[in-house]
Order: C-alpha cells, then sequence, then structure tokens
C-alpha cells in the first residue's frame, strides 16, 4: 500500500533520515520504534508532505506522492495524526471534527463517519460544543484520532498517541487502535517510544536509530529479540 | 443573533435614515462618525488577518493608501470627463463614487496578492517585517509619482464620502468578515491560527488560505482608503506610513484577536479617546499612550475578549 524508498531528509545541514526504506501491507499495524532523534516524526512528516525529502519516493498506492502538497496527500486517503495532539484548541469538538472532514463533500458520507467516531470516542459526543483546549490530554489524543477518521482515510498515520496521557487511558486507546484497524480495514502506521505497546499491537516493526533502519521483522520475533530487549523494552 | 442578511439590509436602511437626517446632526459630530467608520472598516479587515488567521501584517496602511490613490485618480481623473462640466446629478456622482471606491478596494487587493505569495510562506516577525517593508515600499512609490502629487500628495479631492456610504461599508465589511468566519469553509482560517500543522494533516491549503484573508482584508483597507481621500479631500503619502498600520494593529489587538465586535468597540474608543482627551491638549498623546499601556497590563487578552481564552503563541 505504501513503499518508501531510499528516503532521506535533513534539516539544513543536519541529516535526520539517511536512505530508510520499507513497505507496508494493506490492513497491516506497523509499527516504527526508536529512541528520541531517530527520526520517526520525520519520516511520518516527511510521508505527508509536511517535508520535503532530499532524496528518495515514496508511493501510495501504486502513485508517487514525493512531491504532492499535503492536502492532496490526504485527498488521497493517507491522514496524519500528528505528534502532541495537535488539535485546534479554539474550536469546539464538534468543528474539530468538522475540519477533519474538510475535504468531503457528501454529507451522508460525513454524518456516517462522525456516527462510527461516536461509537469508537463516546466520551466525545459528550463534549461535542466544549472548546478543544479544554479537553483532557486523553480526550484530545482521541479527538486527534477521530478528526482524522472524519476525513475517511484508507491509511492513517499516528505520531506518540500514549505522550503525556494517563497509563489508565493509554490501553484503551490502543484498544481503540486496534479496532480501527480490525474492525474498517484501515492501514495504520504506528509511531511510539513506548515499544512494548507498539510491538504488542503490530504485526511488523521497523527499528530506527539515528535516521537508520537497524531492525526489522514481526513484532513477535523483535519482542523476543535480546538485543532490542536491552535496548527498547526495559530489559 | 438574527439573520446576517437581514442584519445588513436593517443596517444599509440605518445608514440611509442617518444620512438622511444628517442635515440636522452638528456636523462635528458627523465627521467624528465618519472617522470610526474608517477605523472599524480597517480595524474589522485586519482583523481578519491577524486576528482569526493569525498571521502578524503590518502593512494594511499600504494597503489603505493604494485604495485611497486609485479612487481619488477615478473621481479627480474621469469624473470630469464622465459627468460634463456641470459636475453631473447626485445619482452619477454616487454611481462614479461606488465605481471608484470598489477600484480602490480591487486595486488594494491585487497589491495584497502580489505581497502575499511570495511573503505568506514566512511567519511572525518575519511577515511582519515583509508586510512593514511593503508599506514602506508603497509610499516611496507615490512620493515620487508626479501624476500622484508626488511628496505633495494629490489636493482637491472631491467630497463624495458621506455618513450613508461610510456606515454602509462598515455593515458589508461586518457582514462578509462575520458571514466568512463562521461559514464551514471559515472556520478553516480559525484552524490555521490554531494549528498550522495539523491544519495540512486534514488536508487544509493553509497558504491559500492565508491569502484569502489577505487580500480580502486588503479589499476592504482599500475601501477604507478611498473613503478616507474623499472625506479629507487631500491625501499624503506620510498620511499612510506605519505608525498608521501600528494604530489598527492596537484596535485589533485591544479588541481581542479574532472577535470582531471587540475590535468594533476598540476601534470606536481609540477614535473617540483623543477627540474626548482634546481639551488637556498637549498632555492628550501621553495619556493615551498611557491608557493604552494600562490597557494591555490589565487585559493582555484583549478589552471584549471572550472566545480565545488566553494569549497564545
Amino acid at each position: 500500500m505504501l513503499t518508501v524508498s531510499d528516503l532521506s531528509v535533513s534539516y539544513g545541514a543536519i541529516s535526520a533520515l539517511s536512505g530508510i526504506s520499507f513497505r507496508i501491507e494493506q490492513g497491516s499495524i506497523v509499527t516504527l520504534i526508536g529512541g528520541n532523534g531517530a527520526g520517526k516524526t520525520t519520516t511520518l512528516r516527511t510521508i505527508s508532505g509536511l517535508l520535503r525529502p532530499k532524496a528518495g519516493k515514496i508511493e501510495f498506492l501504486g502513485e508517487d506522492i514525493t512531491r504532492l502538497a499535503a492536502h492532496r496527500i490526504v485527498a488521497r486517503g493517507l491522514c496524519h495524526v500528528p505528534e502532541g495532539r495537535m488539535i485546534f484548541s479554539n474550536l469546539t469538538v464538534d468543528e474539530n471534527l468538522a475540519m477533519g472532514a474538510y475535504l468531503l463533500r457528501d454529507h451522508e458520507l460525513i454524518a456516517k463517519n462522525r456516527d462510527y467516531v461516536f461509537s469508537i470516542f463516546p466520551r466525545l459526543k459528550e463534549r461535542l460544543k466544549q472548546m478543544a483546549g479544554t479537553l483532557s490530554g486523553g480526550e484530545q489524543q482521541m479527538l486527534a484520532i477521530g478528526r482524522a477518521l472524519m476525513g475517511n482515510p484508507k491509511f492513517l498515520m499516528l505520531d506518540e498517541p500514549s505522550l503525556g496521557i494517563a497509563p489508565r487511558l493509554i490501553s484503551t486507546i490502543f484498544e481503540k487502535i486496534v479496532e480501527i484497524n480490525r474492525n474498517h480495514g484501515i492501514t495504520i502506521l504506528l509511531v511510539e517510544q513506548n515499544a512494548n505497546l507498539a510491538l504488542e499491537v503490530s504485526q511488523r516493526a521497523y527499528v530506527l536509530e539515528t535516521g537508520r533502519i537497524v531492525m526489522q521483522g514481526e513484532s513477535k520475533q523483535l519482542r523476543a529479540d535480546p538485543q532490542l530487549k536491552a535496548t527498547y523494552l526495559g530489559g | 443573533m438574527p439573520k446576517p442578511h437581514l442584519a445588513l439590509l436593517a443596517a444599509l436602511l440605518a445608514a440611509f435614515g442617518i444620512q438622511y437626517f444628517s442635515d440636522r446632526i452638528d456636523p462635528y459630530y458627523l465627521d467624528v462618525l465618519t472617522g470610526i467608520g474608517i477605523n472599524v472598516i480597517l480595524a474589522v479587515s485586519l482583523n481578519l488577518v491577524n486576528g482569526y488567521t493569525g498571521q502578524f501584517s503590518l502593512g494594511h496602511a499600504g494597503f489603505m493608501s493604494v485604495g485611497a490613490y486609485l479612487s481619488a485618480a477615478v473621481t479627480m481623473f474621469l469624473g470630469p470627463k464622465l459627468l460634463g462640466d456641470d459636475g453631473g446629478t447626485a445619482f452619477q456622482q454616487g454611481a462614479l463614487f461606488l465605481a471608484a471606491l470598489l477600484a480602490g478596494g480591487l486595486s488594494a487587493a491585487l497589491a495584497g496578492l502580489l505581497v502575499g505569495v511570495p511573503s505568506l510562506r514566512l511567519k511572525g516577525d518575519y511577515l511582519a517585517l515583509v508586510t512593514l517593508g511593503f508599506g514602506e515600499i508603497i509610499r516611496v512609490i507615490f512620493q515620487n509619482v508626479e501624476v500622484l502629487g508626488g511628496a505633495l500628495g494629490m489636493n482637491g479631492i472631491p467630497p463624495y464620502t458621506n455618513i450613508f456610504w461610510v456606515l454602509a461599508f462598515v455593515a458589508i465589511t461586518v457582514f462578509v468578515v462575520t458571514c466568512l468566519v463562521n461559514s464551514t469553509y471559515g472556520r478553516g482560517f480559525l484552524a490555521t491560527h490554531d494549528d498550522e500543522i495539523a491544519s495540512e494533516a486534514v488536508g487544509l491549503n493553509t497558504t491559500r488560505y492565508k491569502i484569502v484573508a489577505f487580500v480580502i482584508g486588503a479589499f476592504f483597507a482599500g475601501i477604507a482608503g478611498g473613503l478616507y481621500g474623499h472625506f479629507k479631500l487631500t491625501i499624503t503619502p506620510t498620511g499612510f506610513d506605519f505608525t498608521k498600520s501600528i494604530e489598527i494593529v492596537v484596535m485589533v489587538i485591544l479588541g481581542g484577536m479574532g472577535n470582531t465586535v471587540g475590535v468594533i468597540l476598540a476601534a470606536i474608543l481609540l477614535t473617540l479617546l483623543p477627540e474626548v482627551l482634546r481639551p488637556i491638549a498637549e498632555y492628550r498623546m501621553v495619556l493615551y499612550s498611557f491608557l493604552l499601556i494600562v490597557l494591555m497590563l490589565v487585559r493582555p487578552q484583549g478589552l471584549f475578549n471572550f472566545r480565545f481564552g488566553k494569549a497564545r503563541g
């Protein structure tokens, strides 16, 4: 579904990604794990068109999207939930969801997507008229994911959904991520610092270190890997 | 809230009514009201850019001057040819003035597009500097174009501005800006303000939103410039320097960024304040500045701000 080949990105003189390649099959959950500054967020931002690569190619559903503008990439069904719950804090929950369906014109489809979002996150329905900035961290993350789902994505990229969220809510959110993938066939690329959790829900994983993929394989096998255990899984 | 279209119609009728009875109103009050109206148009249109969309422009006086010069050129150079020696009927003059205002607004909008397309990729301080520079460039150009009076400016502009035109364009500006930001499309301005990355991630073309805000803002600044020129009857390049831009920015900040009602009240307050303080003559500007500082300390989020809870970076 998504093929990234030889992708290199740099911020000025500093290289952030040096030639990474990976493939994501339709219907799967794939995770990118790695420490701070490994290039995880850079990878997502480049795929979604927010950053321009120095070299390499990104193909989505057989089409080259490397140089497309961000809003055109979204229109093709590839949606990015940015890190740090970037919601529109001065808009209400309702308006945030409406922005997520910005590119859709079919009102029936929008209404259907709304019901779907509410079925996954009933909490959002209770808070419709509330300013998004006044939601709790977990609720903001639900809103960020819900907003992305409003746009009817085929492929969802989640950047650190567990960041800064109460531990009790983290497992809820991850259950919802699996549900979105399983019940609606939305392919997911998950970036996580919490490697344990990420490997638990995903089928395949890539480990990034300073802009390179240093390890890859099935999540089950990686969880058992002694070297990975020592570095990322806390022994 | 009443239906916006009905409110607009009511406001236009009210403007007409006030014009009809304007003979009985003290000319001083009419002048002050005209000044207030022009400032409200400027502040509400700048609020679309600086408030709702969150782009810091310091070039509003520049767009105002484009509108002022263009519309004055239309009425002064084209007017006599079109209306003949007797000056034409009141209706003909009105039609000419409306055409001149629209020409001024459209040329300002074009200027907004020319400045906006290359510079709106910049953010914050950088954008402020570019727009500031643009305002100065415009001023220097007008200073050196002999046809437009050079440094002396244009004199003898026909006195077409009356209270009807001013109030009508106040109503239209408020109507357009309010309807725009309250529409589904217009929510994108607020979204761009809140978070550009998230906006792009849901598929908004943020650059286009910024340019649209900039062009519409410039259009109404041009209209305000046209009204100003035909009200003061003389315009000089120095009348549109960056202190004028800052004056408008202050109205927007004081009213509460992204709050049309607040910005209207602030524009009224800041136009009235120098008038009210007139008796104390030379201390006027000192007290005016002092009041500004106090207001900023007491209500940094804006006097009338309710939507945006706190100042945001």
